[in-house]
């Protein structure tokens, strides 16, 4: 037995090191592992109908991911090329939400981070509050925002400012506000961890020494937020890529997100084979292109965790 | 006015809301110097080196460096280098970047930065460490380093507060001499702020004694520890009996103080007091525990003092004899130890004698808290 594993039962005893660990194993096996491992395992077999599941034609392939690429067989063009456009176009609008939001957040948990006093605590409860709301109802309300009559084309076209209203929905303005607002506290709340525990003497010594303020934020804050920074752009990374509702319900109609796709094709189509590939493929390049980016900001996969 | 890397206070007024932090404070320090500001916790001296260094705008009155009045200007554009309690050394740089901080800003280039921080570890003998990270470093290599980076900046004055606190005893007494033996190789001010009289003594040329919020006396050390301006200063800088009473009778520079417990005593008037003092006024004398002998039993007069002696103890260098004193506190007698033999008073009553121009008498006032 390895040493941390003896000083775990040492520490909580035999029969409670075993129930402990024995919910964590169910916990992570059963129910994170096996059914992705099922996922991946549906991913490699063609839709059959229920009885000829088992027989003959239940064999593996790789029809499902070819899918993906080049589309049906047959189809009178090249590549998948509609699927494959809402897949890098979900990715990069993945990567420009999380840009803005930490172009956005950055100054709130600096703020909230390094100023003392009781309004903080009104502020992250400000911040928090609006999230008692469900997903949904927020996606709508900004809806009313957004929308051609909503509230602020009404304001604008009212006060003479445009002609005509504006389409945010179709531009998919509407889009990435909701999806950013629904990600910002995953985003600050890292950083200000991180930042609330920076000495302030740190930022006053190179103040000190002649920095202008971005020096310091760029030499002294920011690379004491890496980890924070890291941790919440990882989350609203992969959650901005694997968003459901507000694509749903703020996206415009020309713009399907990768997650439509997939919905469409386990829900409408009823095709789980060809679902679950496109959701492996989804899950395993957002996971390359994660580990990819922190390599190259040289952020340690403990930093993450912080 | 000093010229160079003087500064001056002058009537500086530090407010946070009802409470003043700092009254009308008026300080000449000549460029060169070693000065310190001597207090206790909370007594403002603190509040005065971030107006210096521009953290703070003062409430009323001005900071002035070389000449130059500092208001409206910001810490990072005035010539002067602070050096943190906790020195905040960046965490995340290797002590090469740290010391050479303020060059990158100005935009020189690593080969410039990397040769200056050779110097500058060479100087603080440290030489070859210029990779590694603050934290793989010692407390009193760190220390060195925080100076390295405040002196890189070339400062005309160099701030310090209290950054020996966190070292240990024989550290602390190392750092000491070295810091002093830094600002006389670089010839800049520095203002060094401490609740430590030991450091204060041991280091500057001038000492501004503070208490909350006033400054109290101004001087070299010398003369703050033998000839106090205040009941406060005396008490506070060393160890002090105190003997309170009133003023029998002047006698030019000196007094004849009543005191409540020890009959009449004569002492010399403190410099600054000096025609101050009249008949009927309330007074201490201060008497240092290294100032009394032990006088033959049976003598009177008025620089004997008779009192029982309740304890002794043996501390090495000298020993030191407790008795009864005045007002409940009790009078300390520092023999140095030279090889006699001690015999043991515990018990008995002495008679302790002094030289008058070792007691010195002050108007009464509040007395540094134990």
């Amino acid at each position: 037995m390895p040493q941390f594993l003896r000083d775990f039962f040492t520490r909580n005893g035999t029969g409670m090191g075993l129930a402990i660990l024995g919910l964590v194993l169910f916990w992570t096996i059963g129910l994170i592992i096996l059914p992705q491992l099922s996922m991946l395992d549906f991913s490699f077999r063609p839709n059959l109908p229920p009885p000829e599941i088992g027989g003959p034609k239940d064999v593996y392939t790789l029809e499902n991911y070819k899918y993906l690429i080049y589309g049906p067989e047959g189809g009178g063009q090249d590549y998948n090329v509609v699927d494959l456009k809402v897949f890098f176009r979900t990715l990069l609008a993945a990567v420009c939400v999380t840009i803005f939001n930490l172009i956005l957040c950055y100054p709130i948990a600096y703020y909230l981070g390094q100023t003392k006093g009781n309004h903080i605590r009104i502020f992250a409860i400000m911040l928090i509050i609006p999230y008692w709301i469900n997903e949904i109802l927020r996606a709508f309300a900004l809806r009313i925002i957004f929308g051609e009559t909503g509230v602020l084309n009404t304001l604008f076209v009212g006060m003479g400012i445009w002609d005509t209203p504006f389409d945010f929905i179709r531009n998919d303005i509407a889009l990435y506000a909701g999806l950013g607002y629904a990600y910002i506290l995953l985003m600050i709340f890292p950083m200000y961890n991180v930042i609330e525990s920076l000495d302030k003497n740190q930022i006053e010594a190179a103040r000190d020494l002649g920095a202008p303020w971005w020096r310091i934020h760029w030499r002294v804050v920011i690379p004491y937020a890496k980890p924070g920074i890291s941790s919440g752009c990882t989350m609203v990374f992969m959650l901005s890529a694997g968003a459901l509702a507000a694509p749903q319900i703020l996206g415009g109609p020309s713009s399907l997100w990768f997650t439509q796709l997939i919905y469409q094709q386990f829900n409408d189509n009823n095709d789980w084979p060809q679902g679950a590939a496109y959701a492996i493929v989804l899950l395993v390049t957002c996971i390359l292109f994660v580990l990819a980016v922190m390599r190259l900001f040289k952020v340690n996969m403990g930093d993450i965790g912080k | 006015m000093s010229a160079g890397g003087g500064v001056d206070l002058e009537n500086l007024w530090i407010r946070f809301g009802d409470f003043v932090a700092v009254r009308d404070a008026n300080v000449n320090i000549n460029g060169g110097d070693f000065f310190s500001f001597l207090g206790p916790s909370g007594c403002g001296k603190t509040t005065i080196l971030r107006a210096v260094s521009g953290f703070l705008e003062p409430s009323e009155g001005n900071v002035l460096i070389g000449g130059n009045n500092m208001r409206g200007i910001g810490p990072n554009k005035r010539p002067t280098a602070l050096i943190f309690q906790n020195l905040a050394l960046f965490p995340l740089m290797k002590v090469w970047e740290n010391i050479t901080f303020s060059m990158e800003i100005k935009g020189a280039s690593a080969a410039e930065r990397r040769k200056r921080a050779d110097e500058l570890l060479d100087m603080i003998a440290l030489p070859g460490q210029g990779d590694k990270l603050p934290s793989e470093l010692s407390g009193g290599q760190r220390q060195r380093v925080a100076i390295a980076r405040a002196l890189c900046a070339e400062p005309d004055v160099l701030l310090l507060d209290e950054p020996l606190s966190a070292l240990d005893l024989k550290l602390r007494q190392h750092m000491r001499t070295e810091l002093r033996e830094i600002q006389q190789r670089v010839g800049i001010t520095f203002i060094y702020i401490t609740h430590d009289q030991g450091e204060a003594l041991t280091m500057s040329d001038n000492i501004a004694v503070m208490k909350a919020g006033v400054i109290d006396q101004i001087a070299d050390g010398k003369t703050i520890y033998n000839d106090p301006t205040t009941a406060f200063a005396a008490s506070f800088v060393g160890e002090n009996n105190v003997f309170r009473g009133k003023v029998k009778q002047v006698m030019g520079n000196e007094a004849l103080i009543s005191t409540n417990r020890s009959g009449d005593l004569v002492a010399r008037i403190s410099t600054a007091n000096q025609g101050k003092m009249r008949e009927g006024d309330d007074a201490m004398m201060f008497i240092r525990p290294e100032a009394f002998a032990i006088a033959p039993d049976g003598a009177t007069g008025d620089h004997f003092v008779s009192a029982r002696v309740t304890h002794e103890e043996f501390e090495g260098n000298v020993f030191n004899i407790f008795t009864e004193g005045d007002g409940g506190k009790e009078i300390k007698v520092s023999l140095p130890n030279l090889g006699q033999s001690f015999e043991d008073h515990t018990g008995q009553t002495i008679t302790l004698e002094y030289e008058t121009r070792n007691a010195v008498v002050v108007p009464a006032g509040e007395l540094a808290a134990e």
